[in-house]
């Protein structure tokens, strides 16, 4: 499974003979081994999905936070070590308004993301700090229109048209890939979200889900999905899966 | 600008700066002269700086502060565009020019404007004076020149003008305030700014057709009144 590092995995600041750094790659791990986090790309929007498995019935409901705004027109979230997110976010935040503060102007999508990646590759390359444990879907609504990027612990950074991280990923691609995501809006990309995530997860344990989009009925503004249309998601996502199951 | 007496004052582009917003874009214009008190030390400076293919900058005031502001500005922008990975947008680089006058507001002296055009907003013309403050408007003039074309330019700027309407408008301020403001003068130079980026126009003095009282140029033919100044 994991590759055994023998030595060169104690240090973020040593490669292995094969090229790799393990420290990233473990980071990785942490991302994989999380609750799975969706975003599609519509023609009007983005979407953001996140499965967040319920660890506790004392939790209050909309508690551990995992998708956040960071500008008016840039929101993110956040897969892996949630603590690790929230700082991620933090800088995102501080990057939106620095730039706004200095050029006037909100900061374009390709920036915002060029640079958190480049914020996350930075703990990848020093020995006195870990990398962070998080990959981060950025859904931004600019003069270019609706964008969604993936950063990676690594520090990679990718524009997607629609990806997903997490445990549930291969399967949450696959459904991604079959979705004509130029011919929906995104009223109708929550439902396919909504379902995604109902249908990668392990049906046995609850969880609750936070959805969260940008798009013309959302005024282009990063904001959570209204309850009322996340419940109806969420219902109808329920009834697919039931219909599914009857099927097979 | 000031007219100061002294001959060892500093250079003073006593100035006249135009800027238009068209339909497709801006038409910015300046004057030429360059004065040290009475002396006019440069007649033909170009006052219509870039900082970048897009924006231009049109400087009044110290020609010592406002070349510095627009050099460290042509050098951040150029850095910007990297980063953005496109033309920087003509509110950005007033921005940038608005935050070095605020920071500096103690030292310098001049009113510049930023004017241009980009792909999300089209043509735009931006107050920018010492001090810090930034102003989008349709249209506007500087210097001290510009005293004698508020009323002008109130009563002749249309909404929509043609190219050739705003570079005969800019054209026409220009020469007015150059007549009467003796600290303006020379030649007056032009740039239209548009999707397809920037071109000059240069109108030599003697190409200006003499305006009420005016006397024409020694020794040559003056244009006639009313004839377009600008060749379409």
């Amino acid at each position: 499974m994991s590759g055994i590092g023998t030595g060169y995995d104690l240090s973020t600041s040593t490669f292995s003979p094969d090229g790799r750094v393990f420290q990233t790659d473990y980071a990785q791990k942490a991302v994989d081994n999380s609750g799975t986090v969706v975003g599609i790309v519509c023609n009007d929007g983005v979407v953001l999905g996140v499965e967040k498995p319920i660890v506790s019935k004392m939790l209050v409901e909309g508690s551990n936070r995992r998708a956040y705004a960071v500008d008016r027109h840039a929101g993110v979230a956040v897969a892996g070590v949630a603590a690790d997110g929230r700082q991620i976010v933090n800088r995102a935040v501080q990057e939106a308004v620095s730039y706004k503060n200095l050029y006037g102007d909100a900061i374009p999508g390709r920036v915002l993301a060029d640079r958190l990646a480049s914020y996350v590759h930075l703990f990848s390359l020093y020995w006195y700090s870990r990398p962070y444990g998080t990959a981060s879907l950025l859904a931004v609504y600019d003069d270019d229109g609706p964008q969604l990027y993936l950063i990676e612990p690594s520090g990679a950074g990718h524009r997607f048209f629609g990806t997903a991280v997490g445990k549930g990923r291969q399967a949450a691609k696959t459904e991604i890939e079959r979705l004509k995501l130029h011919e929906i809006s995104c009223e109708q990309g929550i439902n396919e979200v909504a379902k995604i995530l109902h249908s990668v997860h392990d049906e046995e344990k609850p969880f609750e889900m936070e959805l969260a989009w940008i798009c013309e009925a959302s005024g282009r503004e990063f904001k959570r999905v209204p309850a009322e249309l996340a419940a109806a998601a969420e219902r109808q996502a329920k009834a697919a899966l039931a219909d599914s199951d009857m099927e097979d | 600008m000031e007219a100061s007496g002294h001959s060892d004052a500093a250079p003073h582009t006593g100035t006249t700066i135009v800027a238009v917003q068209y339909s497709d874009g801006v038409v910015i214009g300046a004057d030429s002269r360059v004065s040290t008190g009475r002396y006019v030390s440069n007649r033909a400076s170009d006052k219509l700086t870039p900082l970048s293919d897009f924006v231009w900058l049109l400087r009044s005031g110290s020609a010592a502060d406002t070349q510095l502001v627009g050099d460290y500005v042509r050098h951040y922008a150029e850095q910007h565009a990297m980063e953005l990975d496109r033309e920087p947008s003509v509110h950005t680089l007033a921005k940038l020019v608005a935050q070095i006058n605020y920071a500096n507001k103690a030292m310098l002296v001049g009113a510049l404007i930023v004017a241009g055009w980009d792909t999300a907003r089209g043509g735009q013309v931006y107050g920018v004076p010492v001090g810090g403050t930034l102003v989008r408007q349709r249209w506007t003039t500087d210097g001290s020149g510009s005293t004698y074309l508020w009323g002008y330019l109130d009563s002749e700027y249309r909404e929509g003008m043609s190219r050739a309407e705003a570079e005969e408008l800019v054209a026409t301020a220009l020469a007015l305030a150059a007549s009467r403001d003796g600290s303006s003068g020379g030649l007056l130079r032009l740039v239209t700014v548009s999707s397809g980026g920037a071109e000059r126009r240069l109108i030599p003095g003697d190409q200006v057709p003499p305006f009420w009282d005016e006397l024409p140029a020694p020794g040559k033919t003056p244009p006639v009144a009313g004839e377009a100044m600008v060749e379409a």
